[in-house]
């Protein structure tokens, strides 16, 4: 795949040479396996204060995601990867957006509604 | 700044604007890439729909005495394997290297398939239980999720079946390998969704 340096930025999850690429997969493979291992860890331990967990597990999950995402999809920051990267950071933003958006509006709509008990005596 | 510099200072560079058409298999990835971007925006309303209704589990039993941790541990294995199998038989793909190919294709199609049996035989228990996706908000989410990430899977096992097929018979013509790259790029994100799953739903599970 060497002829195609000098196009136009690069397809994501291009490896450039076969060997360079098994190697790769197996870094991955051995930083993902790690990182699973501790968040199945770090759940059903009980020597981490209790509330430190879902954050804890937040991190590694993330931490494993940009595993995955550098080792096994070849996303990086090079400048042939920039359209990649650019639409990535906006997925990202949206899933943010979607998935922290409805919790707090959620969880404030929650805390706004009345009672269901009162609900039930007004509609009498 | 410095990328700019970097993209002139390369030998042999044109500028941008008088370089032609990017080549055919760049944007296939591309636009694959940001379909796949949006299938994961898809997942992330699924999730914003999980995370709000996880805790109204109508009176049943919450996710964490329905969940097997074990069970769970040995499906994210097998996905996590058969996204690096995925790997190797892209690279033997590349290389148009057919025995490893196949042999890469087969075992990630075994490890796939492992995934989703899996998967299967833990709603059958939940559905035994009477804990079907009709018991509770909760359930539904729950269901609606993890189905939608198997339903995919599943879509990615038809896919790497008749790839096989492809290979076989049209052998490795630049169409047939762009097919496997996008296919590979599916199923990394496949698994990169599935840490999300058994992070939130499985091991946050209060």
């Amino acid at each position: 795949m060497t002829d195609l340096s000098d196009a136009q930025g690069q397809a994501p999850g291009m490896s450039e040479h076969a060997h360079a690429g098994r190697r790769t997969y197996l870094i991955g493979l051995f930083y993902a396996a790690i990182l699973t291992l501790v968040s199945f860890w770090v759940s059903s331990t009980g020597l981490i204060y209790t509330p430190g967990v879902p954050i804890l597990l937040a991190v590694l999950a993330v931490a494993q995601m940009g595993v995955h995402l550098v080792f096994f999809l070849h996303i990086s920051s090079a400048p042939d990867q920039t359209n990649n990267f650019l639409a990535l950071a906006f997925g990202i933003f949206i899933v943010g957006l979607t998935v922290f958006g409805s919790m707090i509006i959620m969880t404030n709509l929650n805390h706004a509604m009345m009672p269901m008990d009162r609900l039930m005596q007004m509609q009498r | 700044m410095s990328m700019v510099e970097q993209v002139v200072t390369l030998p042999g560079a044109t500028p941008l604007s008088s370089r032609g058409p990017a080549p055919t298999h760049v944007v296939v990835g591309y636009g694959f890439w940001l379909f796949l971007l949006s299938d994961i925006i898809v997942f992330a309303a699924l999730f914003a729909a999980y995370a709000v209704l996880s805790g109204e589990t109508n009176g049943g039993p919450p996710g964490a005495a329905l969940f097997d941790k074990t069970h769970v541990f040995i499906e994210t294995a097998c996905l996590l394997a058969s996204s690096v199998t995925c790997g190797f038989a892209s690279l033997a793909v590349q290389r148009r290297d057919r025995p490893s190919a196949y042999l890469w294709m087969v075992v990630t199609f075994i490890l796939g398939a492992a995934f989703l049996s899996l998967e299967r035989s833990e709603f059958a228990q939940l559905l035994a239980s009477g804990n079907g996706p009709s018991h509770s908000a909760f359930l539904s989410a729950f269901f609606t999720l993890v189905g939608t990430h198997g339903l995919h899977v599943t879509a990615g096992l038809c896919w790497l079946a008749i790839m096989m097929l492809q290979v076989a018979t049209l052998g490795f013509r630049p169409m047939i390998s762009r097919r496997f790259f996008c296919f590979g790029l599916f199923w990394h994100a496949l698994d990169i969704v599935w840490i999300g799953v058994f992070t939130i739903v499985y091991l946050g599970a209060r």
